[in-house]
């Protein structure tokens, strides 16, 4: 393709998506993807910086202008491999990484205009090559050492991927029965389809990492049990996998589900599929949902797409404070969630089945900056409202899964339940690293997957810094 | 895939499978559980540990066929395969010699509860065991609960068989001193047994069978009231203190999916059931 040299359009060339009133009524994807032509188009606007900023944006570091550059010289193929140099799930992070937050913040382009965008380039690309079918890429010869990965979500499958690259063995550890985490927990289908997640994961096994689902670490084999039986180190991403309660009266009613609740009935289990899919739920027709995060936002539109007649999002800051990507409160407006601010929930009423028939809320307003940075909601006295729901949703946060901590003895943790570890994910064990959200508390898909770059490469030198192991050294 | 290895019927429409793990047949406690999935489109059940065998590699888990997955798992064979199985979950049961244990069991419990009474035994206790049913077809492990037990006792709701229900009970509790009391079973006996052991400051064991998904503390549909704490059943316990659990809670919570799980059964049956393959 030849590179003319026209001005390059100042916006960017908009992402196809299905129409609210259409997709409100189902679970398919509701961004449908550049067409090629579009991704040519777009991909022209890149202006290939010589000190490009959106590489320093991006936790994993792809090289972000030398993919555009292929994607847009139509070599397809290399451009799929230039991503996957750093990144292993190029399509889940195309479709979930917030990258307004990220490599697209300082992309030049958006001082005059819009920022090119990045991650739609980044989801062309790998949706084309899966489609095409997917190349293995070369791999080290085999070093002969194990590595037990526990938690096949983002930062674990990070980890397995870059290890068996670099030819060690990686058996991933899934406690749930399909791998994944919280790509397949947690990130409703409409917004990343589970086909995806298993064609990336279909890929890290290619790669070389063994999975193994439906198994515990810590109540089957501890992670000293594990060292012990032939591992030469260990990576812990567990994950925040722990729902938040507020410890309000009647929060344990008939009707009140915390949005990992929901949305593992929705996801994994697939219950809008009920009774083809065993998992029942039951959503009824005023669903409020408490929070103001992606989590509130995935759970809002999965009860819309479920049959609900209004979903309201409660929030107890206002708009400019909410959590969520700003392209997913869009959406969310766009297909008809309404939302109140400035509100918290003090109690839940029941019926005199023990089923919620209403919520009892209080105005809030902002006071100054608390230690986040955002300003601190104070209640209203007096100013006690009550709304009528029957199905609630609690989303305000997820705290770390404690079960490796309790079974691991020597294990450094945090006052907060989370595991302590430095940059390279090394925790208080020789050997044992850790990463993602059970390190550094709730965050994206893309730090768990940083973080399990930076572990890799921390276990990679580790390994070969042992050299033989410990049964050499023993001989020796 | 886990083979289904042994298959007993121990009353009508209960049953008792042992299934091939053996990682879960080393580390299996009493009082812990399994989390069951039949198949891909299956549900996540919680079944408790009936036995395990670390040198046959099995673990086993009996159930009542009462909603549709359990009736598609009663039809299944020795030799056929459980598409996932993940334990052990849950803390496992307090196994000490406390002195005089009084242990009361109903329905499809009993299978754990011998597990339970054998780990006690072997620990040093007195065993009273009582064994209860609706009626006594639906009784089973008799012999073998009796055989371990110190004190024997059977109870039918109908008086088929044994004393009819729990009051004789209450009388024994004023005349023994017990160190500590075991219930499993239904939600209104393990009510019902903590109220009456209460008053006599025995400390009382109840073990939880709330609605859970993923049996590993993510979701938190499991949740119960426990001395006015939210607790998790599925990593709190399942087992707690009988005297503290908001068991009228606990059964609301039991049957928030009622309609949706006949509408499952109802479908699958009108399906062919068995003969539908389970699919």
């Amino acid at each position: 393709m030849a590179e003319s040299k026209p001005k390059p359009k100042k916006e960017a060339v908009p992402m196809p998506k299905q129409e609210p009133k259409v997709r409100r009524g189902n679970f398919d994807e509701v961004a449908l993807g550049y067409t090629e032509q579009q991704a040519l188009e777009e991909a022209s606007r890149c202006l290939q910086c010589p000190k490009p900023q959106c590489v320093t944006g991006c936790p994993v570091e792809v090289c972000i202008p030398d993919f555009i550059k292929l994607l847009r010289e139509g070599k397809y193929e290399e451009a799929a491999m230039k991503v996957k140099e750093k990144n292993a799930l190029p399509a889940i992070c195309g479709r979930v990484c917030p990258q307004e937050e990220q490599c697209q913040k300082p992309c030049i382009m958006g001082k005059v205009g819009e920022p090119v965008s990045i991650g739609r380039l980044e989801r062309w690309v790998a949706d084309w090559e899966r489609c095409k079918g997917v190349k293995t890429p070369e791999k080290a010869p085999p070093t002969g050492k194990q590595v037990a990965v526990i938690g096949a979500g983002p930062a674990g499958l990070t980890v397995a991927a870059d290890l068996a690259k670099l030819g060690h063995k990686a058996v991933i550890f899934e406690a749930l029965h399909l791998p994944g985490g919280v790509l397949v927990y947690g990130i409703p289908e409409f917004r990343l389809p589970k086909s995806i997640v298993q064609a990336e994961v279909d890929y890290v096994k290619k790669l070389g990492a063994d999975l193994c689902a439906g198994y515990l670490v810590g109540r089957i084999y501890t992670i000293p049990e594990l060292l012990k039986r032939g591992f030469d180190a260990v990576f812990i991403g567990t994950g925040a996998g722990l729902p938040a309660f507020m410890g309000l009266p009647g929060e344990n009613l008939g009707g009140i589900y915390s949005a990992n609740e929901f949305l593992i009935r929705v996801n994994l289990m697939k219950s809008f599929a009920f009774p083809v899919y065993d998992t029942p739920i039951r959503v009824g027709k005023h669903v409020v949902v408490i929070g103001g995060g992606n989590v509130a936002m995935d759970s809002a539109r999965s009860a819309l797409r479920l049959g609900a007649e209004e979903v309201c999002i409660v929030y107890r800051r206002s708009r400019e404070e909410m959590p969520a990507r700003h392209e997913e409160i869009e959406n969310a407006e766009e297909e008809g969630i309404l939302c109140k601010f400035l509100a918290n929930p003090t109690k839940f009423i029941g019926d005199e089945k023990g089923w919620v028939k209403a919520m009892e809320c209080v105005c809030m307003e902002l006071g100054p900056p608390d230690e986040s940075g955002r300003r601190r909601p104070v209640p209203v006295k007096g100013s006690e409202f009550v709304m009528d729901t029957d199905t609630v949703i609690v989303a305000v946060g997820r705290t770390p899964n404690p079960i490796i901590q309790s079974t691991t003895e020597g294990l450094a943790v945090t006052k907060w339940g989370t595991i302590v570890a430095d940059e390279d994910g090394k925790t208080s064990i020789e050997g044992v690293y850790a990463g993602g959200d059970i390190v550094t508390g709730e965050a994206t898909v893309i730090s768990a997957m940083g973080a399990g770059k930076k572990a890799a490469k921390a276990i990679h030198e580790y390994l070969t810094r042992r050299g033989n192991g410990p049964k050499s050294a023993m001989t020796s | 895939m886990y083979e289904i290895a042994a298959r007993k019927e121990l009353a009508p429409k209960i049953k008792m499978f042992e299934v091939c793990a053996p990682e879960m047949a080393e580390k299996a406690r009493p009082g812990q559980f399994l989390i069951v999935i039949i198949n891909e489109t299956g549900e996540r059940v919680p079944l408790t540990i009936a036995g395990y065998d670390a040198k046959k590699g099995t673990v086993s888990f009996a159930f009542n066929e009462v909603g549709k997955t359990t009736k598609q798992l009663g039809c299944m064979k020795v030799g056929d395969c459980i598409w996932n199985v993940t334990g052990p979950l849950g803390i496992p049961s307090e196994i000490k010699n406390f002195g005089n244990v009084l242990c009361v069991v109903g329905g499809v419990m009993i299978a754990p509860m011998l597990l339970q009474v054998k780990a006690l035994r072997e620990a040093g206790n007195t065993v009273t065991a009582v064994v209860g049913a609706r009626i006594k077809d639906l009784l089973f492990f008799e012999d073998e609960m009796k055989a371990l037990s110190n004190k024997f006792y059977v109870a039918t709701d109908d008086g088929s068989k044994g004393y009819k229900g729990l009051d004789f009970l209450w009388g024994i509790l004023t005349k023994e001193k017990f160190d500590r009391c075991v219930v499993m079973g239904p939600v209104v006996m393990m009510k019902e047994v903590s109220e009456k052991t209460k008053p006599h400051q025995i400390p009382t064991i109840v073990s939880l069978t709330p609605i859970m998904i993923d049996g590993m503390g993510m979701c938190g549909v499991c949740r119960v009231s426990v001395g006015g704490k939210m607790k998790f059943g599925c990593v709190d316990g399942p087992e707690f203190d009988g005297h503290k659990v908001d068991f009228d809670e606990l059964v609301n919570r039991q049957r928030m999916f009622l309609p949706e799980e006949r509408l499952s059964s109802l479908v699958w049956e009108t399906l062919g059931g068995c003969k539908f393959g389970g699919k």
